[in-house]
C-alpha cells in the first residue's frame, strides 16, 4: 500500500506563555511512500521526523495537510482504524504480561465481526512470534529477556493484526553495537517476507543507509532530500545532507571558484568547473584523496590509523572549517606517507561544490 | 577480626539500648503480663500464671463490642477509601486545569488536626439545644425526620464514624496514588491507542496492574492503622467509648489501663496481643492474595 503525504504541516503552542508564536515541527511535507517499501526517515534530534512519524500513525493530528493510504483519506481516523502498526524507542511492551500476552494484546481488542477466538488469536501470535523467531519465548516476562528479543517481541507485536503500514520510531536506538547491525538486518528480513510498507525513524545516517530502500532527509521540520541512499549520498542537494550522510564525514573547505578553477585556499584543486566566479563552500568525501607527490591539495599530516582493510589519514589544511580533515585511502598507498607535508590528488566525483547559499552546484 | 566485630557492636549500642529499652522489654512485658492472673498494679502481686486473661477478655462483653465495632470499621472503610482515592486520583490526573489546585484542596484533611475535624463533624451531625446540625437541616430540607447520629441508633453513630474515618485516610491516599499513576511511562498508553485499546482495558490491563504494588502498600497500611482506630472515636464520641457503645480494640485497651475502670494491665496486655494475631492474620492473607495480584516491575 502507498502511503501521501500532502503538504503535512505540525504546529505546537509555544511553551513560552508570553509569546504567541508557534513552533513548527514539520512543516509542508510533502511525499508519496511507494508500496512495499523500506523508507529511512533520517535526521538529526528534534528535526521533526518523531512528528511526522505520530502524525502517519496517528497519535497526532496534522495542523494542516491530507495523509492518504492509497485511495483512503486517513487523516481524521484514529491509529486502530488506519491499520498501523508502531514499534517505540523502548519497546513499550507492558511488563507484567508474559510475551504472548503482549503479542495477543492487539488483538483483544477486537471487537464485533472481527472479533476473534482464543485460538484464532492464539494462531495468529504463534506465526508472528515465528517470523521474528521468539516462538520459543513465549511464557517469557519482557524483564527476562535481552533488548534484542525485547525488540522482536516489539515487532511480533505491531505485526500480529497484520497493518497497513509498519512504523518504528529510533527501533535500535536502544540497543549495543553489535546486536544493532544483527537487528537492523532482522528487520530488512521481516519487512522483505511481509511486503508490508515501512517507515522507520532514525538519526543514525548508517543504519539509515544500510537497509532502506529509499531515505527521506529531514532538516528543521523539512525535508532536504529524497532517494536512493547511494544516490542522495553521491549527490546531496545541500551542504547539510552532505555533513550528514557518511561516515567519517565529508570534509568542508573554504573555497573559491577563478577562472573556471576551484581553489581550496591557495591549492588549485579542479580545472574546468563550469562555474563562474564566486566564493564557494567545498567538501570533499574522505574516499575522494588520493596520496600523490604530484597533487594539488598540499596538507600537514598528523596522524596514521591503520584499521584493517583501509587506512584513515588525519591531516590538516588552512582552509579546511574543522582544525583537521580525514581522508580514507587504501592500505597500499600508506607507503611512503610521513609526517610533514602530505599532497593529495582529488577525484573529482568525490567533490561537491556550495554556493553561498549552501545549495550543490556541482 | 575479633576487635573488629567488637567495635561493630560498640557502634551498634545506642541503637540497641534504646530499641531495647522501649521496644523489646515492653513487648517481652507485655506477654509476661497477659498470662499473669490476679495482677494487683497496686501492690504489685499475681496469683500465678495461666490463660485466665485471655478468657476473662473474650467473654467481656466491652471488648466483643469493640472487636465489632473495629472490624466493622475495617471492612467498610478500607475497600471504601482506597477506591475512592483510587477515582480521585484518577479524576486528578486527567485534568490539566486547576489541577494543584485540587490536589491542594484534596490534601487539607491530612494536615488538618484530628481533634479540629472531630469538631467540623461536631457541626455537621451533632444534636444541640440550638440546633439539629446541618445534615439533620439537610434531611428536613427533604422533608425526613432528624437523626441523633452522635448519640441515636449504632447504624447511624457508624455511618458518622465510618464517614470520618474515610474523610481522614482519604488525602494519604490519594497523594501516594496520584504520584503512582503519574510514574507510569506514558509510551504504554501510546502503545495501547495504536492497538485502539478502549479506555476501560487499559485501565484494567495496563494501568490497574502497573499501579498494583502502591494498592497494595495502601491495603495493608490501611488495614493495620483501620484496626489500630481510636483517637478518631474519641474526637467525636467523646473519651466514654464503651457508653456510646463506640469502643474499638485499642480504646478498649486504653480503658483497661487508664480510663475509670482500668487499672488492670494483664486484661490491657491480653486484648493487645489478640489484637496483634488479629492483625498478623489479616496482613497474612493479604500477602497471599497479593501474590498473584502485584506486579513489580
Amino acid at each position: 500500500m502507498k502511503i501521501r503525504l500532502e503538504k503535512l504541516t505540525k504546529k505546537y503552542p509555544s511553551r513560552d506563555r508570553k509569546s504567541r508564536e508557534e513552533v513548527t515541527a514539520v512543516s509542508n511535507f510533502d511525499y508519496e511512500v511507494p508500496d512495499g517499501k523500506l523508507i529511512g526517515l533520517l535526521g538529526p534530534s528534534g528535526c521533526g521526523k518523531s512528528t511526522a512519524l505520530n502524525m502517519i500513525c496517528g497519535l497526532e493530528k496534522p495542523t494542516t495537510g491530507r495523509i492518504w493510504f492509497d485511495d483512503d483519506d486517513v487523516t481524521d481516523l484514529p491509529p486502530e482504524k488506519r491499520g498501523v502498526g508502531m514499534v517505540f524507542q523502548s519497546y513499550a511492551l507492558y511488563p507484567h504480561l508474559t510475551v504472548r500476552q503482549n503479542i495477543m494484546f492487539p488483538l483483544e481488542n477486537f471487537k464485533g465481526k472481527d472479533k476473534l477466538s482464543k485460538e484464532e488469536m492464539m494462531a495468529k501470535a504463534d506465526e508472528a512470534a515465528r517470523l521474528v523467531q521468539i516462538d520459543q519465548l513465549m511464557d517469557r516476562k519482557p524483564g527476562e529477556m535481552s533488548g534484542g528479543q525485547q525488540q522482536r517481541v516489539a515487532i511480533a507485536r505491531a505485526l500480529v493484526k497484520r497493518p497497513r503500514v509498519l512504523l518504528l520510531d529510533e527501533p535500535l536506538s536502544n540497543l549495543d553495537a553489535r546486536l544493532r547491525l544483527q537487528t537492523r538486518e532482522e528487520i530488512r528480513r521481516i519487512q522483505r517476507e511481509t511486503g508490508i510498507t515501512t517507515i522507520f525513524v532514525t538519526h543514525d545516517q548508517e543504519e539509515a543507509m544500510s537497509i532502506s530502500d529509499y531515505i527521506v532527509v529531514m532538516n528543521v521540520g523539512e525535508i532536504n532530500q529524497i532517494g536512493k541512499p547511494q544516490e542522495v549520498y553521491d549527490s546531496p542537494v545541500n551542504l547539510f545532507v552532505a555533513k550528514f550522510l557518511g561516515t567519517p564525514p565529508i570534509n568542508v573547505f573554504d573555497g573559491e571558484i577563478k577562472n573556471n578553477a576551484l581553489f581550496v585556499g591557495n591549492d588549485r584543486i579542479l580545472e574546468n568547473t563550469g562555474l563562474g566566479d564566486q566564493k564557494v563552500t567545498v567538501g570533499i568525501r574522505p574516499e575522494g584523496f588520493l596520496p600523490d607527490p604530484e597533487g594539488s591539495l598540499v596538507c600537514e599530516l598528523s596522524s596514521i590509523e591503520v584499521m584493517g582493510r583501509d587506512t584513515s589519514v588525519v591531516a590538516s589544511h588552512p582552509a579546511c572549517q574543522a582544525s583537521s580533515l580525514r581522508a580514507i585511502i587504501g592500505s597500499d598507498s600508506r607507503e611512503g606517507l610521513k609526517t610533514g607535508e602530505v599532497r593529495f590528488k582529488i577525484k573529482p566525483d568525490k567533490v561537491h561544490i556550495f554556493d553561498s547559499e549552501q545549495v550543490r552546484i556541482s | 577480626m575479633e576487635k573488629k566485630s567488637m567495635k561493630g557492636w560498640l557502634y551498634l549500642l545506642p541503637a540497641i539500648l534504646f530499641l531495647g529499652v522501649f521496644m523489646v522489654y515492653p513487648l517481652v512485658d507485655v506477654c509476661i503480663y497477659s498470662i499473669e492472673e490476679g495482677y494487683n498494679s497496686a501492690s504489685q502481686t499475681f496469683y500465678g500464671y495461666g490463660k485466665y486473661n485471655f478468657s476473662y477478655v473474650l467473654r467481656d462483653p466491652y471488648f466483643l463490642q469493640a472487636i465489632k465495632n473495629t472490624f466493622l470499621l475495617v471492612i467498610i472503610t478500607v475497600p471504601l477509601s482506597t477506591i475512592m482515592a483510587l477515582l480521585i486520583s484518577l479524576a486528578l490526573s486527567s485534568i490539566k486545569k486547576f489541577k494543584e489546585l485540587f490536589q491542594t484542596i484534596y490534601f487539607l484533611p491530612y494536615v488538618t488536626n484530628t481533634l479540629a475535624v472531630g469538631l467540623v463533624f461536631m457541626i455537621l451531625f451533632k444534636k444541640t439545644p440550638y440546633s439539629d446540625g446541618m445534615i439533620n437541616a439537610l434531611i428536613h430540607l427533604f422533608g425526613g425526620s432528624s437523626i441523633d447520629f452522635i448519640e441515636g441508633p449504632y447504624w447511624a453513630k457508624m455511618l458518622v464514624m465510618c464517614i470520618y474515618t474515610i474523610w481522614v485516610v482519604l488525602p494519604f491516599k490519594i497523594l501516594i496514588l496520584t504520584s503512582a499513576l503519574a510514574s507510569v511511562n506514558p509510551v504504554y498508553y501510546k502503545a495501547a491507542k495504536v492497538d485502539g485499546t478502549s479506555s476501560f482495558r487499559i485501565f484494567r490491563k495496563i494501568t490497574l496492574p502497573m499501579i498494583s504494588p502502591m494498592i497494595f502498600y495502601l491495603v495493608i497500611t490501611g488495614f493495620i492503622g483501620a484496626f489500630k482506630a481510636y483517637s478518631d472515636e474519641v474526637a467525636i464520641f467523646g473519651t466514654d467509648l464503651n457508653a456510646s457503645g463506640m469502643n474499638t480494640i485499642v480504646g478498649y485497651i486504653y480503658d483497661m489501663l487508664y480510663g475509670d475502670s482500668g487499672g488492670y494491665p494483664s486484661y490491657a496486655s491480653a486484648a493487645a496481643l489478640i489484637l496483634f494475631v488479629i492483625v498478623l492474620t489479616i496482613t497474612c492473607i493479604n500477602l497471599l492474595i497479593s501474590n498473584r495480584n502485584v506486579h513489580y516491575s
